[in-house]
């Protein structure tokens, strides 16, 4: 399978969406709105959940499943508000010790005039500020598309893995295509060079885990989730937060 | 600013010009009003233009000039240059282009200096450089000046220009908007100040990472600041944009940036910012708690 190849599956109608993923692995999802500054965006879902009875704050991109579900959370592209949600909800995961856990999933931040107007670029700056400061553990999930900073402002994360079928890049092959080679129709040879597969991701080291996408996936994130998120939370603050550090200071 | 050149007809032919001066390089005529003025005229006005105001984009060593207080700059990791690690095509010639283009090894310009005698760690993003893109190179130079900083217990200042992470190291480029925010996030918790100027243009990763996180966010009058592009947008939304859409104005009237300053008087204005968030400035605010508190 090529590149683009790939990115068509990660991107292809009836691909589970965050919101399945939340309900296969967690029980009882209670979710929690708003941004306490602006609005609720329904891009971007999240609250409090149990993992194996261990509180847990899950917060998940949600392109939606039909065509009016998509059409409301504006196909899973995020506006400002999305993004300072899911930064309030981690803020409340560190005061009471939660882990935070993030399935990332679009095609980037919404490129609206309300969005600029808004802060885009602000929003997704102080999560990354915030995220890489952040005293308690997140373990972020790339589902689908990762596309560029709107998807990073969810990853900053002490293990980030990935669906063997999702992709991650700075640029979407066709922006790409358009803008170095003013050439819509070489988007293939972007996907290609972009290096934007999974498995290109492990092989530069941007993720730790590649999961298999068969029936036994959502049982296998559920799985490395138990076991992983315990011994995170071992670790005294200062340590976890030195090792994230680490993680994104050898790129 | 200086408003002589709105009123004044061109002395000699020189001024007059025509393309053939400026084809020598001995005149260049503004993007915004049209006007045309010697060079040596612009660089005295430190590159903006004297009848309408514009800020020409200028590159690093001009910015240290015009802010830094004379010989006190010293660059930091200056011989950190990039590789095409991706074996993206035509990058390395890019970065040969680039290199001639600005003069520079990299598309940031890292160091220390004096702003009226205020010690500070300083950047500078270089517009001539693949347009200030952000690869790993310059995220690492950046990282490690936040280090620097931290360790050395000094301020720093950051002037931005960017379009961007760049693509030709793909997703590494991204990583870089991570690494950078940790690093500040640090420098930040040892309570030590940041300052962004943000200049023509600050866009993208660069608006989504560094530039958005300073304590005081200065912009320079009329400079495009946004995450995503213009013309993205109104393909998004199928609409043509507001007049002034995502100019430093746009982003004050929005509350996304602390003060507009013109170039000429940026080292005065940064100057005191670091005056007021100096060591000696903290000292004295605790000892006056203290005082208060007996």
């Amino acid at each position: 399978m090529n590149a683009y190849e790939k990115v068509m599956l990660a991107r292809a109608k009836g691909r589970p969406t965050g919101l399945s993923y939340i309900h296969e692995i967690f029980s009882g999802f209670l979710e929690l709105h708003g941004d306490r500054r602006f609005g609720d965006d329904p891009a971007i879902v999240g609250g409090l959940a149990e993992l194996d009875g261990m509180p847990v704050t899950v917060i998940a991109m949600e392109k939606g499943v039909d065509m009016k579900e998509k059409v409301r959370r504006n196909f899973g592209s995020p506006n400002p508000e999305g993004y300072r949600k899911a930064l309030r909800l981690m803020k409340q995961a560190e005061k009471f010790r939660r882990p935070v856990v993030c399935f990332v999933d679009t095609s980037g931040a919404y490129c609206g005039l309300g969005a600029e107007e808004r802060g885009q670029g602000q929003a997704i700056a102080e999560n990354l500020m915030e995220m890489a400061g952040l005293g308690t553990p997140i373990v972020s999930i790339l589902i689908g598309e990762g596309g560029s900073g709107g998807a990073l402002a969810l990853a900053v994360a002490d293990q980030v893995w990935i669906l063997e079928n999702a992709v991650y890049s700075v640029i979407s092959p066709e922006g790409c295509a358009s803008i170095l080679w003013k050439d819509p129709k070489r988007v293939k040879d972007a996907a290609d060079c972009l290096r934007l597969t999974a498995q290109d991701m492990e092989e530069l080291g941007v993720v730790e885990r590649v999961l298999p996408e068969d029936e036994g996936c959502c049982g296998a994130i559920k799985e490395g989730l138990i076991e992983l998120l315990p011994k995170l939370l071992a670790l005294p603050p200062q340590d976890l937060l030195d090792r994230r550090y680490k993680r994104f200071r050898a790129f | 600013m200086n408003l002589m050149g709105l009123f004044r007809s061109p002395q000699n032919e020189l001024e007059k010009g025509g393309k053939e001066a400026e084809e020598q390089g001995i005149l260049n005529s503004c993007p915004r009003c049209g006007v045309r003025m010697p060079i040596t005229d612009l660089q005295e006005n430190l590159n903006v233009c004297s009848a309408c105001g514009y800020h020409f984009r200028i590159g690093p060593r001009e910015r240290v000039f015009f802010v830094c207080d004379e010989g006190s700059f010293e660059e930091l990791e200056g011989d950190l240059m990039s590789h095409d690690l991706l074996d993206f095509p035509g990058y390395d010639q890019k970065l040969r282009n680039a290199k001639l283009a600005s003069r520079e090894k990299e598309g940031v310009l890292c160091g220390t200096a004096r702003i009226e005698g205020e010690p500070c760690a300083l950047f500078c993003m270089d517009p001539n450089f693949m347009m200030g893109s952000m690869g790993t190179v310059v995220g690492e130079k950046i990282t490690r000046l936040f280090e620097y900083a931290a360790e050395n217990r000094l301020p720093v200042v950051g002037f931005t220009v960017s379009g961007g992470a760049r693509m030709q190291e793909g997703i590494l480029s991204l990583m870089q908007m991570a690494k950078t925010s940790a690093a500040l996030k640090r420098h930040s918790d040892a309570g030590l100040f940041y300052l962004t100027v943000l200049t023509d243009p600050t866009t993208g990763g660069v608006t989504a990472s560094f530039a958005m996180d300073g304590d005081v966010i200065m912009a320079e009058p009329g400079a495009t600041i946004g995450f995503a592009g213009a013309r993205v947008i109104e393909q998004t939304i199928r609409k043509k944009l507001p007049q002034g859409f995502q100019t430093a104005e746009f982003l004050l009237e929005h509350g996304f940036v602390d003060l507009i300053v013109p170039r000429s008087e940026q080292r005065q204005a940064i100057a005191y910012l670091l005056r007021l968030h100096g060591p000696g400035a903290n000292q004295q605010a605790a000892g006056d708690r203290e005082e208060a508190s007996l």
